[in-house]
């Protein structure tokens, strides 16, 4: 392998891995925020335990979240140098953003959440948790605002003196249609992982009490379904915006980015009123798209994800890749041609990639849908979820969210390739602003250099790995607490009330 | 002043509060063996920077982003030519920041020693490291005309840089005891005083000869001979004030001992940030005619002015706020028997 395919191998496994601990962050920040706001006002203690509980699983999430963070800062200059020249001017803008707003926040707070139970008064302390969960999310809205820019690059010009993109507006970027879009659908779907998380475990914990013959009116049964509502009550919400923002986002897709959508369909050739593939056979990947056999399909759901319109032409992979050759013989052409761009299997997204990691991405969330509304039926009027083989559903839904998530992130930059900057079709200047991922990567660094990292990274996350994963798993099985009321040292030599 | 300036000198801020802040956390780190000593006094020392440590590191991240946003060039060189020595700069910070966090979410002593040791080493790694990096700018390295590191890894590991690294640690070492004769009472204060007695005056003597060294070899610019002077007084004072038992006072010096450090490398350089050994004509500079300009565009750098002029006061009050909350002076006995929600080992 090359530099370069090691490169994105490096960039798609540091990425994915940070992003199966980001959305937990992101959502269970605030749901702990939510718990801990519920006990201060109603001095309920089933609160505090909820979000003693939670709070720890959420820390214990964060520490590797924020761990392979880092990472993330400083891999673009280090794999990726000629990418960072041709867009620091303005893609750097968002980073320092990030980094000086929300994770000054997020980690600052936390430290003072973690610490300051015995420290400051209740409402103070409160405030921590939710500037801490503000910053995770804050955070989130910078990172995806540089993201989104890569996809639909607005508000920069060419500098063709300087050989790379600059800023126009800031204003721009920030409000970027994509980003728009993006930031509600990621938001929500970090918390459709969180309120699977809460909503699974508590599920699981009431079934365990159930069977060992707790009783239905003791502290633990109420406290554990309540918890389970809440994350059903989460995952509804968090559905509801994910299907309305992803909405939004396909059809913004199809105008700025075609070819990303044509892929997920596996449509070669362009139509009218193309239907909506549910599976394929066929060799997706291969050189011979005409192999692939849609044999099962809804009529026009294609087109009408695409402009609302069941008989809206889909422009096919095919003819995308003709206008970006510059032969396409359409009038009115809807992508640019690409100086230099070569009709081949290597200048379009990988289909299969993209055709199932879409597919994917909408039918693994259908695990929490499963569990939300199983869980609603079972509570209601009072009701608990005793059933063995909820447990079960609980446990399988748990990892669902997660996976759709990354398939979702897998989709949307493996659809963005052959460019790691997209060109914007709308744009009508002689220099259009886009950078090929061939040309993005470190020139100063050898294949023996990037092969070390990759293999020193993937070692080292797969072993902290298997330690959140058997931290995570046996603190969800030691169940909600029995704690005390904190309350703020007066005693200069008390003990802390928590310590490393 | 032009902006591209004000922003070399920005990041050079930004720096000075990542060594100064998490110059102390590193410094801990490495002294968890030796200061800290017992179970107890390891633990102890851990919980000195327990509140604080992560919101430090955020200065480098910071520090990073800043780069990137108002010097690609520099970012994109600096980072891909320094590949191997960040390379195990990020290892150390990713495994220090998940041992931090889970030492002690298992009752088990076993379980903590092995995490302690990851603390520990992963201290000692990049406080040897940061000089290097910081060295070899200062020096200068084979850049093409492209902007590209040429040199290799081995290119890195010349005395001049391998004296900075032994600066940084004795620095990190200092100052993380003179922090810990602050925060600390007891046998552990005891220790940590002679520690800060004896890095200090080593920090003292390794600043001294880099600095002239740096000085006299490779400065582009005379008066950073007053940064020189303004480090050496830091330094200085920190080890009188370590021998005198003022603490406070010695944290303050090494604080500026480091603004007279950073002060004196990126003045070294300017207007420079990445002088070529290859030929001068590639190196990359903030501003002027000859060299790569690696400077971003003026809107780029106006719109992160604001950004910088508005959130920057905030989070030094914030964090400063912190400071003060968690400012009582820790003992062994404060450290609690059991945590609330810390499990046993399992049984298999």
């Amino acid at each position: 392998m090359e530099a370069l395919e090691l490169a994105r191998w490096q960039f798609g496994i540091t990425t994915v891995y940070h992003f199966i601990l980001v959305p937990l962050t992101i959502g269970l920040s605030i749901l702990v925020a939510i718990m801990q706001t519920a006990w201060v006002r109603t001095g309920n203690e089933k609160w505090l335990r909820l979000t003693k509980f939670y709070g720890k699983l959420l820390l214990i999430n964060f520490a590797l979240g924020v761990a392979t963070g880092i990472v993330q800062e400083f891999q673009f200059g280090m794999n990726w140098s000629e990418y960072s020249r041709y867009v620091g001017d303005i893609f750097g803008a968002p980073l320092a953003m990030e980094a000086l707003i929300a994770f000054f926040l997020e980690s600052t707070f936390l430290g003072l959440w973690i610490f300051g139970w015995d420290r400051l008064p209740k409402k103070v302390h409160l405030a921590t948790v939710w500037a801490f969960a503000i910053g995770s999310n804050l955070s989130a809205y910078f990172i995806l605002a540089a993201n989104s820019w890569m996809q639909h690059p607005v508000g920069t010009a060419y500098n063709p003196e300087k050989g790379r993109a600059e800023m126009v507006s800031i204003w721009e970027v920030l409000t970027n249609s994509t980003t728009l879009a993006a930031f509600p659908h990621v938001i929500a779907s970090a918390f459709l992982v969180a309120g699977t998380f809460v909503s699974g475990i508590a599920v699981y914990w009431m079934v365990r009490k159930h069977r060992a013959g707790e009783p239905k009116d003791s502290a633990d049964m109420s406290l554990y379904r309540t918890a389970s509502r809440f994350g059903a009550v989460t995952m509804i919400i968090a559905g509801i915006a994910i299907i309305v923002s992803g909405d939004v986002q396909a059809k913004l897709m199809f105008e700025q980015q075609p070819m990303k959508m044509a892929a997920a369909e596996g449509i070669m050739e362009t139509e009218d009123g193309a239907s909506f593939s549910l599976l394929a056979i066929g060799n997706l990947g291969g050189n011979d798209p005409g192999s692939v056999k849609h044999i099962l399909s809804i009529p026009g759901l294609t087109s009408w994800l695409a402009e609302g319109d069941f008989n809206a032409t889909v422009y096919g992979v095919n003819e995308l890749q003709r206008q970006y050759a510059g032969t396409s013989d359409a009038a009115d052409p809807i992508v640019p041609a690409i100086e230099g761009y070569e009709v081949d299997g290597s200048t379009r997204p990988n289909l299969a990639v993209t055709y199932w990691s879409f597919r994917l991405m909408i039918g693994l969330a259908a695990f929490s849908a499963a569990l939300a509304l199983t869980v609603l039926w079972f509570t209601r009027k009072g009701g608990f979820v005793t059933q063995g083989w909820m447990r079960k559903l609980a446990l399988v839904s748990l990892p669902m969210p997660y996976l759709a998530a990354s398939f979702g992130w897998i989709f949307t930059e493996m659809g963005r390739q052959p460019f790691v900057v997209a060109p914007n079709p709308s744009f009508t200047g002689s220099d259009p602003v886009y950078l090929l991922t061939t040309h993005g990567v470190s020139t100063a660094v050898d294949t023996f250099e990037v092969a070390t990292s990759m293999i020193i990274f993937t070692v080292i996350y797969a072993v902290l790995g298997v330690f959140w994963y058997r931290l995570i798993a046996r603190y969800a099985q030691e169940g909600a607490p029995i704690v005390e009321e904190p309350v703020v040292a007066t005693d200069a030599d008390a003990p802390l009330s928590f310590a490393y | 002043m032009d902006l591209a300036t004000f922003w070399f000198i920005l990041i050079g801020v930004l720096w000075t509060g990542y060594l100064v802040l998490e110059g102390f956390d590193f410094g801990v780190g490495m002294l968890m063996p030796f200061v800290g000593k017992t179970a107890k006094g390891k633990r102890l020392l851990l919980n000195t920077i327990g509140p604080v440590w992560d919101g430090n590191e955020v200065w480098l991240l910071t520090a990073g982003g800043a780069t990137f946003a108002a010097f690609p060039e520099w970012y994109a060189t600096l980072f891909s030519g320094f590949y191997l020595p960040l390379l195990l700069i990020l290892i150390a910070l990713i495994v220090r920041a998940v041992a931090i966090e889970y030492r002690s979410k298992i009752n088990d002593q076993k379980w903590r020693d092995r995490w302690d040791l990851a603390i520990i080493i992963s201290a000692w790694i990049p406080s040897i490291l940061w000089g290097v990096a910081f060295a070899n700018i200062v020096r200068g390295v084979p850049i093409d005309e492209t902007g590209t590191y040429t040199g290799g890894f081995f290119n890195l590991l010349n005395p001049f840089a391998l004296l900075g690294g032994a600066v940084t640690l004795a620095l990190f070492l200092s100052h993380g005891a003179i922090f810990l004769s602050l925060k600390t009472g007891g046998d552990v204060q005891q220790r940590a005083a002679r520690w800060a007695r004896g890095a200090s005056v080593a920090a003292l003597l390794v600043g001294a000869v880099w600095a002239i060294w740096l000085q006299l070899a490779y400065s582009n610019n005379a008066w950073t001979w007053g940064a020189l002077v303004l480090a050496a007084i830091g330094l200085a004072g920190a080890a009188f004030f370590s021998f005198i038992q003022r603490h406070g006072w010695a944290f303050i010096a090494n604080a500026l001992a480091v603004v007279g450090a950073v002060t004196l490398i990126f003045g070294a350089i300017f207007p420079n940030v990445m002088p070529s050994t290859t030929d001068p004509a590639y190196s990359l500079v903030v501003h002027g005619d000859t060299g790569l300009v690696a400077a971003s565009s003026h809107t780029t750098l106006v719109v992160m002015t604001w950004v910088a002029a508005i959130f920057t006061p905030v989070v030094l009050a914030y964090q400063a706020w912190t400071y003060w909350v968690f400012r009582r002076r820790l003992t062994e006995d404060h450290m609690p028997e059991h945590n609330e929600l810390t499990f046993d080992k399992q049984s298999a």
